[in-house]
């Protein structure tokens, strides 16, 4: 388990823009960077990130090791019903770590 | 390490399948001077009404010179109220970066930006930590 | 008393001591980046140092041997306690009567009365648990202790400070005092005030301890650096602490 921060506004107005901030510690390694003794280090990156709202998809990304490491993502989804956002983050073998926070929308 | 790669043209014409793309509509903001290639801020805003039936359906980012032209791909739609992403990337060296658009019309946008990298000035012998 | 003066005036212009900068022209290093890279400090969602603080929090509640203590079971919440301890660490310990900084005190604490064993200099765990102390002195200005028993290793520590080392015969006052705000290739050089340790160094891709970033100038220089830990280390941080007196704290800050 890393760490993850996510940002997003306890409370909105309904049909208000929201921003949406979400980063995750992680080393994002390349594989195209070479060891101490010369050997390739093996790529690790996260390759999709997906927020859901209320249990549907508003937000994805395709991330390749190009995206920092540590990688941040901001984005903005329309304030529609209190509920829960969900971020997962899913990385080159396939497994998947997520965060959540409520929104609650007047 | 010598690595090839798509052009920067190329990477992009298999992104749209050979489509027309057009520069307009892609605020791309990223500085034209780095002070480090591993973390560099980029912001993406596509001026567009998202909406049902006119909205942006992804923001792309290919660069140059990197070993690989795919940056990051983003999936938006009507639910995302506003075209505008953020995230921070990896440049290997001084370069041409694009930004890409498609919208719900299969229309293509783009903005590029010409980026100078600068490195550290001492590199750190990883080796001892 | 003029005889005095130009006497010791005299004895600067020989030895050559490098022009300390006058305290109005103090600058922290945060004053040398560009905006953007301003910003991702500023922004604590942004701010990938943060993701340290946050699992720093976590380990301050956590016991860290079976049965054992957790820094909370002594310190409780941190935002109290820990209010300004890294703005005037390094301290004086009483036990080694020598100084100690942040990082040498959390693994006295946790050998000594959390029976646990000590973390690596490097180990994300130690920078957390030194990221979420240090972040407690955020905003507050840098106010070393006033303790006297402080003063021989903290010339000591000017004294390594003034001294041209390596195959480079460079000195820390070479850059830092004498051509700060000036390129070392396409970097500006700062100041050297160590303000927002741990911090995120982006060509680390990482949080570092102010041991790293020094090591990284000794090799610089070429010289051999200190072994993470060294006494030498820590009074060179006591030094630049004073140095740095009145600075506002910025853990965990963000450097190129």
């Amino acid at each position: 388990m890393t760490r993850a921060l996510v940002n997003a506004p306890k409370t909105a107005r309904r049909g208000e823009v929201i921003e949406i901030r979400a980063m995750i510690q992680h080393v994002m390694e390349t594989g195209y960077r070479e060891g101490p003794n010369g050997v390739t280090i093996p790529r690790n990156i996260i390759r999709r990130f997906v927020c859901k709202y209320a249990g549907e998809e508003i937000f994805s990304a395709e991330l390749f090791p190009a995206i920092s490491a540590n990688p941040y993502m901001a984005f903005s989804t329309v304030a529609t019903e209190s509920g829960t956002l969900t971020f997962e983050w899913t990385d080159d073998k396939g497994e998947t770590q997520s965060a959540s926070a409520e929104i609650t929308v007047t | 390490m010598k690595i090839s790669r798509p052009t920067l043209d190329e990477a992009i014409d298999s992104f749209t399948g050979g489509a027309v793309v057009r520069e307009g509509r892609v605020k791309f903001e990223i500085s034209p001077l780095v002070e480090n290639g591993n973390a560099v801020p980029v912001s993406v805003e596509v001026d567009s009404p998202m909406t049902e039936t006119d909205h942006v359906r992804r923001i792309a980012l290919f660069n140059e010179k990197n070993p690989q032209a795919e940056v990051v791909v983003f999936h938006l739609g009507p639910r995302s109220g506003r075209a505008r992403v953020a995230t921070r990337i990896r440049l290997a060296a001084s370069q041409t970066v694009v930004a890409l658009a498609e919208t719900s019309s299969g229309d293509f946008w783009s903005a590029k930006a010409n980026v100078i990298v600068t490195l550290a000035a001492c590199i750190e012998d990883i080796s001892q930590q | 008393m003029i005889r005095l003066i130009s006497l010791s005036l005299l004895a600067c212009a020989s030895v050559g001591i490098a022009a300390e900068i006058p305290l109005q022209e103090r600058r922290s290093g945060f004053e040398f980046m560009s905006p953007q890279t301003q910003a991702m400090q500023a922004e604590e969602s942004s701010n990938p140092g943060m993701l340290w603080v946050a699992d720093g929090e976590r380990l301050w509640g956590e016991p860290h041997a079976p049965d054992g203590k957790s820094c909370a079971s002594c310190h409780a919440e941190a935002t109290k306690s820990m209010r300004g301890v890294a703005a005037r660490y390094p301290a004086f310990d009483e036990q080694t009567k020598r100084p100690i900084d942040l990082m040498g005190r959390i693994n006295q604490c946790r050998v000594q009365r959390q029976g646990a064993t000590p973390l690596t200099q490097q180990s994300d765990e130690l920078l957390a648990l030194t990221a979420y102390v240090a972040y407690q002195s955020r905003g507050m200005p840098i106010a070393p202790a006033a303790d006297a028993r402080l003063q021989p290793f903290r010339e000591n520590g000017r004294a390594w400070f003034e001294r041209r080392l390596g195959q480079l015969q460079l000195s820390c006052a070479s850059c830092h005092d004498d051509r700060w705000g000036a390129r070392l290739g396409g970097s500006v050089i700062p100041q050297g005030h160590p303000t927002g340790y741990p911090l995120y160094r982006l060509e680390w891709q990482s949080v570092g301890s102010l041991q790293r970033r020094l090591r990284g100038c000794l090799v610089g220089v070429r010289a051999q650096p200190f072994e993470f830990g060294a006494p030498e280390f820590v009074d060179i941080e006591l030094f630049l602490m004073q140095r740095a007196q009145g600075l506002e704290m910025d853990t965990p800050a963000v450097r190129p």
